[in-house]
């Protein structure tokens, strides 16, 4: 019990300081809601769709910025996507640095673009490793036999 | 001599001697017949004689007398010797008898003479008795005379009837000359004539109550026989005649607490009135015993009088100043009643009137905050915002306070779900929570139910004052809410270790513990905290803008739901925590319970209405489709998703209620779809909803949403709750209204 009782308290700690620190905002408490006795593993899948769905689209801007001459509305695109996705799961920082990339776009300047892509692919690493984490915590407390606690 | 038997007298018969003695024999023999006729006719009248047989015997003895002298008057003149012979038996039978007689007299006489004795005793007796009658008839009057005078006396209340018949009746019972009254003035150092008998005014004459013949009679409670010269009897301008004799008697002054009616207390700090009684002068009148006595008797009965006519004139002074008092206070209380109106009328009216504007200005606030602004307009709109968000609750917390301390408030009893209330509250709080940065954490126990009987509006307001406290006086770090139901043996109050909770059939009790990270509160101002108006002194607090009120209104709240609420901490900047337990009621059947909890309930809750509702999503983000299908999913809607518009319209059939369309991509491509439904369904009237999904909520977009037809715009990211009210709505009016 007491085992528990601790690896809830660092998750809930951790959680705490993640959202402190602003990679997480409420929207990634919502999704955190839809987990259920029918879907357990919502968030994880979610997530991971996220994962996938972003490595592709860094992937692709960055192709899309160092062509010839730069399509800055398929940029735009890309990143309005990258942006869409980070708002429904939550990724706060990469949301803001998408949004900064945006502005760029509209300047078209490419070096701002450049260097925006380098802000939202760290941002990004950064929010999937303490989504890694998180998600360890997880699955410790449920191998545990404990309840993740339920975030507000 | 001749031979003629005669007996010659021996003397020589002289005619005129002889004549006379004729005569007198003749007399004396009639004499001695008719004595014994008269005494016989007498004793026969009489009824008692007891010495007939001596009657008989003088009877006969005067009878042979007569007889004699009968036959003497024969023997004057010659007469035969039958004469002689019947002359001596005559005589010698007279002698027989007479001696006789004289024989048995001797046994009567004395006895006759002693009838004699008895008879004049008993004259003496009788005239004794006669003379004792006569005193026991006065003093039989007397008594009567007392009785009417005590009558007359105690038939009235009023001192100074009182005094005046009792001089009138005495008066006219002992027939006296003067009778009068004197009392003893305030400084009790003399007697003041008071009230007099004959004299209609008594002139205002005083004497010095140390006077020796005063004394007298004050040291006796029997009545004294005092001299007519003394100063207090010297009533009348003196006269040339002798004054008749004095008595004067003390008649006590009692004070109403202590008098027994036998028993009269002889203490010398006693007031004593002084009554004196004047005899008629000249009448040669004694004072006698009965009279004295009766005296002694009335001055009691007036000392009595006096005293329940005092005790009287007490008790009505009493019941004055008692109606007095009772007329003050009623004016008081009516005063009052008439404060406390006025006072509950002002509330109401300010109530209405603070109210009203405070509503149009929060409304019109949160509206303008809708709208396109400069960041320096949004800070200003914020501003106002949440300034007039304090000045409501203040004037809420007034309002509320005054009529918790009026004790007329009563708790709003109803159905409502538990769970829910509290996500409320955090969802409330969040706003504020994530602008500080701080991280609000909810933990509801398995066993807390979720449906509970109590004062939902009012718990809300408890739990959000407590949680709003905990959020503002903490400038980082997290807040937790717990709520779990309380077992008997559980926390209890440290501040009050006689408190007691006993979970009864139909109720629980909620132990809610908020725990901050804030500021903390010192350990000594902690019983400050819920004092009305009480601020913390700290500087650290200075700029918190509290009103004082919030925890007072919550504890007032919290005793109303039979609770305690107490908070702890261990000191400045280490943090605290409120905690509180209230008494809820668990519904009885969770069927019957559900249905006025969907009646009264807004459309939050209805989430029934959304199951196996047939939605289809059109998002080309993967990710935020598979949110969109998860939050749907959620709220037990049967989701399909698409990816494109022309994949919408392959999939789109009768059965999708709603289409959810995520129109955030620039351009005015996303609207094709509305269009495409509308031609679709234009001639049927169950056409699907359509409801766009969009980042921003600017005249562009809203100007398109109308243009094409949009039912409704969800602003994002989404949430559960958000999705829930739209749809609720939605499916309720049929049209969007807002966001």
């Amino acid at each position: 019990m007491e085992v528990i009782g601790q690896l809830q308290k660092q998750y809930v700690d951790f959680v705490t300081s993640v959202y402190h620190e602003g990679f997480l905002d409420d929207q990634f408490l919502e999704l955190q809601k839809l987990r259920d006795d029918s879907n357990p593993n919502f968030v994880a899948e979610v997530v991971s769709l996220f994962f996938d769905d972003s490595e592709k689209l860094i992937n692709n801007l960055a192709t899309a910025l160092h062509q010839q001459v730069v399509d800055y509305k398929q940029v735009d695109a890309h990143v309005h996507q990258f942006k869409g996705s980070s708002s429904s799961i939550g990724a706060n920082k990469v949301k803001n640095a998408c949004v900064d990339f945006r502005s760029s776009c509209d300047l078209k300047n490419i070096e701002g673009c450049l260097a925006c892509l380098q802000n939202v692919k760290r941002e990004y690493y950064l929010v999937k490793s303490k989504l890694e984490i998180l998600f360890r915590l997880e699955e410790q407390i449920m191998a545990a036999g404990g309840v993740v606690p339920m975030l507000a | 001599m001749e031979s003629c038997n005669c007996i010659e007298p021996q003397w020589p018969a002289d005619e005129m001697l002889m004549r006379y003695q004729y005569i007198s024999d003749f007399f004396i023999a009639l004499a001695y017949f008719s004595i014994p006729l008269e005494l016989i006719y007498f004793v026969k009248k009489s009824a008692v004689f007891p010495y007939k047989w001596v009657l008989v015997q003088f009877g006969a003895f005067i009878v042979l007398c007569g007889a004699t002298h009968l036959i003497n008057l024969w023997t004057f003149n010659a007469h035969s010797r039958t004469v002689a012979i019947v002359m001596t038996t005559a005589k010698v039978l007279t002698a027989v008898v007479s001696c006789a007689t004289a024989l048995m007299l001797v046994h009567i006489i004395p006895d006759l003479l002693s009838v004699k004795t008895r008879e004049l005793f008993l004259k003496n007796k009788a005239a004794e008795l006669d003379r004792e009658m006569g005193i026991i008839r006065t003093q039989e009057e007397t008594g009567r005379h007392v009785r009417m005078l005590t009558h007359e006396i105690r038939s009235t209340l009023d001192r100074h009837t009182i005094l005046k018949t009792t001089l009138v009746e005495l008066g006219r019972t002992l027939d006296l000359e003067e009778c009068a009254l004197w009392m003893p003035t305030r400084t009790g150092l003399e007697l003041q004539l008071s009230y007099t008998l004959r004299q209609q005014n008594p002139v205002g004459f005083t004497v010095p109550i140390q006077l020796p013949v005063i004394n007298q009679v004050f040291s006796t409670n029997r009545s004294v026989k005092i001299s007519p010269n003394s100063p207090v009897a010297r009533l009348r301008s003196p006269g040339k005649y002798m004054p008749g004799e004095v008595v004067a008697v003390r008649v006590p002054l009692l004070h109403l607490s202590n008098f027994q009616i036998n028993d009269w207390p002889e203490l010398s700090t006693k007031r004593y009135a002084l009554m004196v009684l004047i005899l008629p002068a000249d009448s040669a009148r004694q004072w006698h015993v009965h009279e004295l006595e009766l005296v002694e008797v009335v001055a009691d009965q007036v000392a009595v009088a006096l005293s329940h006519a005092a005790i009287l004139e007490e008790s009505m002074r009493a019941r004055d100043l008692l109606m007095q008092q009772n007329v003050a206070l009623d004016l008081a209380r009516r005063e009052a009643e008439t404060a406390v109106r006025a006072r509950n009328d002002f509330l109401a009216v300010m109530n209405h009137e603070m109210r009203t504007p405070m509503h149009a200005i929060i409304a019109l606030s949160s509206l303008l905050q809708d709208t396109e602004l400069t960041p320096e307009q949004r800070l200003m709109v914020e501003t106002v915002l949440k300034s007039s968000n304090l000045l409501a609750t203040l004037i809420n917390d007034v309002l509320d306070l005054s009529r918790l301390e009026d004790g007329s408030l009563q708790l709003d009893i109803g159905v409502f779900n538990l769970h829910s209330l509290f996500k409320e509250v955090t969802r409330l709080i969040k706003p504020i929570a994530s602008v500080k940065k701080l991280f609000v954490t909810l933990s509801l126990a398995a066993d807390l139910p979720e449906f509970a009987v109590g004062d939902e509006q009012r718990l809300m307001q408890v739990l959000l004052n407590i949680v709003g406290n905990a959020v503002k006086f903490s400038k980082e770090g997290s807040v937790s809410i717990s709520a779990v139901v309380v077992k008997a043996d559980s926390l209890k109050d440290p501040q009050a270790p006689d408190f007691f909770l006993l979970p009864t059939d139909g109720h629980f009790y909620m132990h809610v513990q908020v725990k901050d990270t804030g500021l903390g509160i010192n350990p000594q101002e902690i019983s400050n905290v819920f004092t009305k108006f009480a601020q913390n002194q700290s500087s650290l607090s200075k700029n918190s803008g509290g009103s004082g009120l919030g925890l007072a209104i919550c504890k007032r709240f919290v005793n109303l739901m039979e609770g305690q609420i107490w908070i702890e901490s261990e000191g400045l900047g280490k943090g605290s925590t409120a905690i509180f337990t209230v008494k809820l009621g668990i519904p009885r059947r969770s069927n019957e319970s559900m249905h006025p909890f969907m009646q009264k309930v807004s459309a939050n809750e209805v989430q029934t209405n959304l199951s196996g509702l047939k939605v289809l999503v059109v998002d080309e983000n993967g990710v935020s489709r598979m949110v969109t299908k998860g939050l749907l999913m959620h709220l037990g809607c049967d989701v399909t998703t698409v990816s494109s518009s022309d994949e919408c319209l392959r999939v789109l059939s009768q059965d999708h209620k709603v289409i959810l369309v995520d129109v955030s991509m620039p351009g005015e491509d996303s609207y094709d779809i509305a269009v495409r439904v509308h031609e679709r369904f234009s001639n049927c009237l169950d056409r699907p909803l359509i409801v766009a999904l969009t980042g921003s909520t600017d005249r562009v977009t809203k100007g398109n949403c109308s243009r094409f037809g949009i039912d409704g715009v969800i602003l994002k990211p989404v949430s559960l709750d958000k999705i829930r009210n739209i749809f609720s709505e939605l499916l309720q009016h049929g049209v969007l209204l807002e966001t």
